[in-house]
């Protein structure tokens, strides 16, 4: 089994806000134990306001206040040398980022500056951390657009004069010139239609393969999980909730949320009236007690509403926090034909 | 058997630049389809980005003027111009659910403000009981209350609740057509579902007829009755929604359909697409063709 490249133990982030007396405490992460390996694909899969976006915050090393670090460690094992950026001075985390630590952004109209070229922006993001200049800078960026099949004409352009799926190749390229070992990609595919999408998808995958690169991959799409992720991690409420193999999280599922999550998702070929699961995500200002779920669960019953469940090893390399987890089934039959008139 | 809406060879040209270096682009050209009144169904628009399924949404609503042909709206023209008391009735008639709800409310507006306007604006009236009540009925609509939704801001409703929402704002009129451009894909995946199915309830039950711009296959295979196929301003196939998704038989569309990401096969890591047709779909742009109607109902673009 491959080494890790983080490690996050019993990480605890949350948004502490005190404003003329009143203190106000948003529980984004609450409690995340994981670990990527090299090389590997981890998807996080969560619905907005799940805390996906405060915990790659954390991993990404973009902790600002009002988000604050309570409690654990975030162990990052670059080639450079162990590195906690939960703890780390701004000096040593700029000293890893972009180099060791990328992010590929969503929405890439919003990421590139709208008034400098394409090739400005190179400039702006990867020439400190490459260390080179001028010309052997440019060269070494057109290598590496040329990779991702992106003319070098690109570097002349604005933003607003490229397509939806070239601004996003850019972005890639951004992120990954340096060749880092570690990148978080935040929903790159969100705002992209299919055709378009499953090629950014497939470059990213090959890309990641050629620089042996870990990439945490986030999206609340699981189709895109299915196809990408070698692993996946279901975030639910500032805690993870599930982790398992990809194929065993789609077929075998041992959490309601995972559950429901893969039987919500519409397939070409069927007509049957899908489930739609009812309630929001939690305040999490005001979680509820024990699991956190519980309220839209199907299968709760009194214990899950006043203990919380730990992460628990169900299966090879599976974890799941649910008390019943033996009874959760997968709700849609995996096998089942596609193409099936009605 | 009356027709809702007619939209008769109708193209868009937009001229970009200025005097020197002008530039046309077609975003639509030769749009030709039209829905029942008696029958409401869902009609969906696929496309890509660019291809101009957003530009007939707008035109449809009256916000752009075709450049050739005419869009009619039970027998009306739909225009741009025209007197204020009949673009009103035109606007209580055909109403709009935009892609982003956290984009469609004001952030600092509490939610009812914007309801309540719309409410006020189409009945006309400032009796406050008339407007609460309206307000109630077309969120009971998509499955909320006034009760819930009263005194709340946007950023405390969840995507699902506010395109909720969205949606119960554009019913306040009680249109017969409602148009719907994009309206799950900034939903969370687990929300989405209950999104499409309420589009689906408001057709069956409350007979209205929406029609449904997505680039999203899947859901457009569940819920329409008819949808178009729609490359870079051209429509390429047009049919029954189940016998084109099933079959389809357009190069785009095939491209289409095997873009979709599937779970079958998860964590194989399947991701190539066949460069073939991408080729092939890609060499039709531009070409004119014509739409050949087949014996199972569909038309799809051929090229001579």
């Amino acid at each position: 089994m491959a080494e890790d490249i983080v490690k996050v133990e019993g990480l605890k982030a949350y948004y502490q806000m005190n404003y003329f007396g009143v203190s106000r405490e948003v529980r984004a992460v609450d409690g995340i134990t994981m670990t990527v390996r090299k090389g590997e694909v981890y998807g996080i899969a969560g619905e907005s306001s799940s805390g996906k976006t405060s915990f790659i915050k954390v991993l990404a090393a973009a902790i600002r206040p009002p988000l604050k670090v309570v409690e654990g460690s975030v162990k990052f094992d670059f080639k450079n040398g162990p590195i906690d950026v939960a703890t780390a001075t701004p000096k040593q985390i700029e000293a890893v980022r972009w180099k060791h630590l990328s992010y590929i952004m969503q929405g890439s109209m919003s990421v590139l500056n709208p008034v400098r070229r394409i090739g400005r922006t190179f400039h702006d993001f990867a020439a400190r951390p490459m260390g080179l200049t001028g010309k052997a800078f440019e060269d070494r960026v057109i290598a590496h657009l040329a990779r991702l099949k992106l003319p070098p004409e690109v570097l002349k352009a604005y933003p607003h004069e490229l397509s939806g799926g070239m601004r996003q190749r850019v972005t890639i390229g951004l992120a990954t010139v340096c060749h880092p070992e570690f990148i978080i990609a935040d929903e790159p595919t969100t705002a992209l239609d299919v055709v378009v999408q499953k090629e950014v998808l497939s470059l990213i995958r090959d890309i990641q393969k050629e620089m042996n690169a870990a990439v945490v991959f986030v999206t609340h799409d699981m189709s895109v999980h299915a196809n990408v992720a070698d692993r996946v991690g279901i975030i639910y409420a500032g805690r993870l909730v599930e982790e398992g193999p990809t194929r065993d999280m789609f077929f075998a599922p041992k959490h309601p949320y995972t559950a429901h999550l893969v039987a919500s998702l519409p397939r070409i070929g069927d007509v049957k009236q899908r489930p739609a699961l009812e309630g929001r995500p939690p305040n999490l200002a005001d979680p509820p007690q024990g699991c956190r779920f519980h309220p839209r669960c199907p299968l709760a019953v009194d214990k899950c509403r006043q203990e919380v469940p730990p992460l628990e090893q169900v299966g090879p390399d599976h974890r799941t926090a649910c008390w019943r987890w033996q009874d959760v089934k997968p709700l849609v039959n995996a096998s089942a034909p596609s193409g099936v008139m009605a | 058997m009356t027709t809702l809406l007619d939209v008769r060879d109708v193209s868009k040209r937009f001229t970009m630049g200025g005097i020197f270096g002008r530039k046309t682009v077609d975003a639509v050209m030769d749009a030709n389809f039209s829905l029942s009144a008696e029958n409401p169904e869902i009609f969906t628009i696929i496309g890509e980005s660019g291809s101009g399924k957003t530009t007939l949404a707008r035109m449809i609503l009256g916000l752009e003027d075709p450049s050739e042909g005419e869009i009619l709206f039970r027998g009306k023209k739909v225009s741009r111009h025209g007197g204020r008391a009949e673009k009103l009735a035109f606007m209580s008639q055909v109403q709009p659910v935009f892609q982003n709800p956290f984009e469609a409310f004001n952030p600092l507006k509490k939610i009812e403000r914007y309801l309540e306007s719309t409410a006020r604006r189409f009945l006309q009236t400032s009796d406050k009981a008339a407007i609460d009540r309206a307000m109630d009925e077309a969120l009971q609509k998509v499955g909320l209350s006034l009760k819930e939704v009263r005194g709340r801001f946007p950023h405390e409703m969840s995507g699902g609740q506010l395109q909720r929402c969205a949606i119960a704002r554009a019913l306040i009129p009680n249109p017969p057509l409602l148009i719907a451009d994009e309206p799950v894909s900034m939903v969370d995946a687990s929300l989405r579902m209950s999104i499409v199915n309420l589009l689906k309830s408001l057709r069956d039950d409350l007979k209205v007829s929406v029609i449904y711009i997505t680039h999203d296959l899947a859901t457009a295979y569940y819920i329409s009755n008819r949808l178009i196929i729609m490359q870079r301003g051209r429509i390429v196939e047009m049919g029954d929604a189940r016998t084109v998704l099933d079959n389809p038989q357009h190069p785009y569309s095939k491209l289409l359909k095997a873009s979709v990401l599937s779970t079958d096969d998860a964590g194989d890591g399947k991701l190539a697409t066949d460069p073939g047709m991408v080729k092939a779909a890609g060499d039709l742009v531009g070409q004119a063709g014509e739409l050949v109607a087949k014996p199972d109902g569909r038309e799809v673009r051929v090229y001579g």
